[in-house]
């Protein structure tokens, strides 16, 4: 029979050196004895001399985190139930995940045991300061009591916290002591007699203040916030008064009649009309009306219409679908991944980007929310209907010596003919407007095409049409009324 | 005017900010203070530092600027027509309650918000210093919230931005139509753009430049908003779908239902009724379901009539129950989907399943230390020693999890 005493500070250290001892001579569970610092020193020989090297003991790594965390809990038999499960790891390395096996559950349990008690130390743990404010360096203590033995593991969250201060965390078992920037263990202390610290009233007048009389859930609040850590907080003495008069409170709130508005409040109104028009206040009415348009449905998803940009005298005018997520964003017009391609397209054709008036057939974004995307859908007739009210007030602005087309939206916008885009492309057919049209591909369906032969033969297109575009406003084409590619 | 102490400031402004829900401080980037120059520290999941009586945690420093404001909002315990107290801090006073509640371990940092005095530049400049002056002075590296005012210039929120970890935006009702006849000056499709302009500018900061650094994060913990639920008369389905498209438009970290309550000093406008409470908590419930477990909005709020949830129930279960036809499910070997869905289950007992059953079939016993709830789940699976038999299409099945009917009483 072995007997093994580890000591209460270096607890983990010091367990995982006596258990890779043991594994490394094959000592089963039941020959162990395991007890902390607190077992009479006689009746335990030490822990085993320095661990032969045993490269063949394999341990899982979710083991490790598991007693790492485990050694820590006041239960005097987690040593013993670490050991037995490390030696049942041995012969079946995937206990670790088998979350029905009773002992691992149990384990697994007295992990949670341990995080929660770290987590509520980090949490509750309330310095009082004990030097003086403008010293460069200001020093804190603390009075606190842990259930398990959570002052080692938690105290390097402390340093990392309170970096720049001197403190100290005094407890029953173990205190922690950080001191330009040196963090040291010692044995556990008696409750010390801290100095009154003046921010304690301002910190329970927040606490009474924050709560919310009208939604009183004291069962909410004691889960999180059990009774027996109470008495080190100083905002705990305000919860019985609070508790008390809150139904009293929340129902003279309903009962107060309305009172008539303060005097200032007229002039403050004021005040807020002046910065109305000076926010709203803009050159274009257009613009503005547009924002406004509830014309169809899809406003209420969008985050705002998308207007037409670019010069106003424009000779060439450029037609899309709608706005895409990023334009949507954005409040202008192909700005996103379609957008990109269509910069390049125009650049390889020799058309410059701040010449041409881009716009759309439809100014807001239709989407379907799925999870935390938004998926482009197509808009329907009608939506296009009804949004070319804005689109032929932009032609009738511009008034281009030509509109491209870009996809069968802006194809069906612009000629009203909603066939096949494919057959169409490259051609010039008659605007609705009483101008010329040239129909080509939207760069979205370029993106998307596949096999990639397929997307490059549709690039060259789109480059080709931008070419031909070009060229016919700069007079270097056939006119597009001698045009051969004139249809009908 | 006599001058207010420090404490009846603090008082009458954190009295003001407590209607925000928001006390999240976790998410943001990974910092510490062991260089010994500066105060502070941020380890992803946020600490609840205390718990008031209403069972809300208290993570941060939750409090207004000022409470003076020129909008009128019918809801708001601060709008101009309140006779409410004002109070005002001046900057040293924030950073200074900030850095010496954190000192002494109270709080993750700062949630400030503010009434909107002057102009909205104005007020947004104003705490963008102290956010400065919290960092830059200071060495602060604990977390900072600040509410934004959408109508601040550009420059103001890109700094916000880049000082603080979390930015939000209150849409404070379900429908454009209501906040226009409750918060007349506010403009719902104005606080959108704002959304939308920190979701863009925090993907711009993403962005690698050519030499491979990285810009500053932009708000790394990402932005949130609230909705006040109860106050107007629209339904769960009305503000579910709201929070659909605020998630998938402005990528936003947290949608905050907040239960209309009863303030000091109401406006007329308003019913004055207690808190709905669990409608509060069932749309939280939904909330998650639309996120995390696969579910779609029109699953969740087309099982009841009227488009509210049902208020006995929680959503899934309530989902459940009108597909019986999908139950039970084996265990053993219904996908992670399925799973998912079957009431009392979380996403984390489904991880523990799918891990376990790798080694061996589950039995009925193996899921009772697995976290779920079998009280619910057990009439939804099927496992080795487990069959529901009749359970699942039994009648009563909704009145075993519903609470009791109240005898109504005569007085």
């Amino acid at each position: 029979m072995r007997h093994i005493a580890l000591p209460k500070i270096g607890t983990a250290v010091a367990w995982r050196d006596a258990a890779r001892a043991l594994l490394g001579e094959r000592v089963p569970p039941s020959d162990v004895i395991w007890g902390g610092d607190d077992t009479p020193p006689e009746l335990f020989a030490n822990a085993p001399a320095a661990p032969p090297d045993r490269s063949d003991i394999t341990v899982p790594r979710s083991f490790v985190a598991l007693a790492n965390s485990v050694v820590w809990h006041s239960d005097p038999q987690r040593f013993a139930r670490l050991y037995a499960l490390l030696w049942r790891v041995q012969s079946a390395p995937w206990l670790m995940s088998d979350r029905g096996d009773a002992e691992v559950a149990k384990l697994r349990s007295l992990e949670k045991g341990v995080h929660r008690c770290q987590h509520k130390m980090k949490a509750f743990v309330r310095f009082r300061e004990i030097g003086d404010p403008a010293a460069p360096r200001r020093s804190f203590a603390a009075w606190f009591e842990p259930t398990h033995h959570t002052v080692e593991p938690t105290a390097q969250f402390f340093c990392r916290r309170f970096g720049d201060m001197d403190w100290r965390i005094l407890t029953p078992d173990v205190s922690a002591h950080f001191e330009k920037g040196v963090l040291r263990l010692e044995d556990g202390a008696d409750a010390p007699d801290l100095p009154d610290d003046a921010h304690e009233e301002l910190w329970v007048t927040y606490f009474r203040n924050i709560f919310n009389p009208a939604r009183l859930k004291v069962a909410a609040m004691q889960s999180e916030m059990p009774k027996k850590y109470w008495k080190n907080m100083p905002e705990a003495v305000a919860i019985p008064e609070l508790i008390a008069t809150a139904p009293a409170r929340a129902r003279a709130m309903a009962e107060a009649a309305p009172t008539l508005p303060p005097a200032h409040a007229a002039s403050a109104q004021a005040m807020q009309m002046r910065n109305v028009s000076e926010w709203t206040g803009s050159a274009c009415a257009m613009r503005d009306a547009l924002e406004g348009c509830t014309r169809c449905d899809l406003h209420k998803g969008a985050t705002q219409a998308v207007p037409g940009s670019g010069p106003v005298d424009a000779d060439l005018m450029i037609v899309g679908e709608q706005p895409g997520d990023q334009e949507d964003l954005a409040g202008r017009p192909f700005v996103g991944p379609a957008g990109q391609l269509f910069d390049q397209a125009a650049a390889h054709a020799g058309l410059t980007r701040e010449a041409l008036y881009l716009t759309n057939a439809v100014k807001h974004f239709k989407f379907t929310a799925r999870g935390k995307r938004r998926i482009h859908q197509r808009p329907t007739r009608s939506e296009i209907d009804r949004c070319a009210w804005w689109l032929n007030a932009e032609i009738k602005q511009v008034a281009p010596k030509l509109i491209v087309a870009m996809g069968a939206t802006a194809a069906l916008a612009t000629t009203g003919s909603g066939q096949a885009i494919m057959n169409r492309r490259g051609k010039i057919e008659d605007g609705l407007h009483g101008g010329k049209v040239l129909i080509t591909l939207h760069p979205a369906y370029i993106l998307r095409a596949q096999p990639a032969e397929v997307a490059q033969q549709a690039m060259r297109d789109f480059q080709a049409d931008l070419a031909l575009a070009r060229r016919i406003i700069s007079g270097d084409a056939v006119s597009p009324s001698e045009s051969p590619a004139i249809s009908g | 005017m006599s001058r207010l102490s420090l404490v009846s400031k603090l008082a009458i402004l954190s009295d003001a900010a407590k209607y925000d829900a928001s006390c999240a401080s976790s998410g943001s980037t990974k910092r510490d203070s062991l260089d010994g120059k500066g105060l502070g520290s941020n380890e992803g999941s946020g600490i609840c530092h205390a718990y008031a009586p209403d069972g809300r945690c208290i993570s941060l420093l939750k409090i207004l600027m000022t409470n003076f404001c020129i909008y009128d909002c019918s809801y708001c315990v601060n709008r101009v027509s309140s006779n409410v107290p004002r109070a005002r801090f001046s900057v040293d006073e924030v950073v200074d309650l900030t850095i010496n509640f954190y000192r002494r371990n109270y709080i993750e940092g700062l949630f400030l918000s503010s009434g909107i005095i002057q102009s909205p530049d104005r007020t947004m400049s104003d705490m963008v210093r102290i956010a400065r002056k919290l960092r830059h002075e200071e060495n602060f590296r604990g977390y900072i919230h600040l509410k934004t005012i959408p109508d601040a210039a550009p420059e103001l929120i890109e700094e916000a931005g880049l000082l603080a970890d979390r930015l939000s935006i209150n849409v404070e009702l379900p429908t454009d139509v209501s906040v226009k006849n409750f918060a007349p000056e506010k403009n719902p499709a104005q606080i959108r753009k704002a959304m939308a302009n920190v979701r863009m500018r925090k993907e711009v900061a993403k962005d690698k430049s050519h030499t491979g650094k990285r810009p500053p994060r932009f708000a790394p913990a990402g932005q949130s908003t609230q909705v006040i639920v109860g106050a107007d008369a629209s339904n769960d389905a009305a503000v579910l779908s709201q929070s659909t498209r605020l998630y998938s438009s402005y990528k936003l970290k947290r949608v905050y239902y907040s239960a209309f309550s009863p303030i000091p000093d109401s406006s007329s406008k308003l019913p004055l009724i207690r808190p709905p409470l669990q409608r509060e908590h069932r749309l939280y419930q939904a909330d998650w379901l639309l996120r995390f477990y696969g579910f779609d909005l029109n699953e969740i709020t087309g099982v009841t009539p009227d488009g509210n949830l049902d208020l006995d129930i929680d959503p899934k279960l309530a989902w459940a129950l009108q597909h019986r036809g999908l139950f039970p499910l084996d265990v053993n070997t219904a996908s992670k989907d399925m799973l998912l869905r079957v009431p009392g289950f979380g996403v984390k007992s489904v991880q523990r399943i799918l891990s376990t059953r790798r080694h061996r079939t589950l039995r009925y016993e193996d899921l009772a230390c697995m976290g779920g709830s079998m009280k619910k789940a057990r009439a939804f699976i099927t496992a080795l020693g487990w069959t529901p038999g009749r359970l699942t299409d039994s009648a009563d099945l909704r009145a075993r999890f519903a609470p009791a009917p109240q005898q109504l009483t005569l007085l």
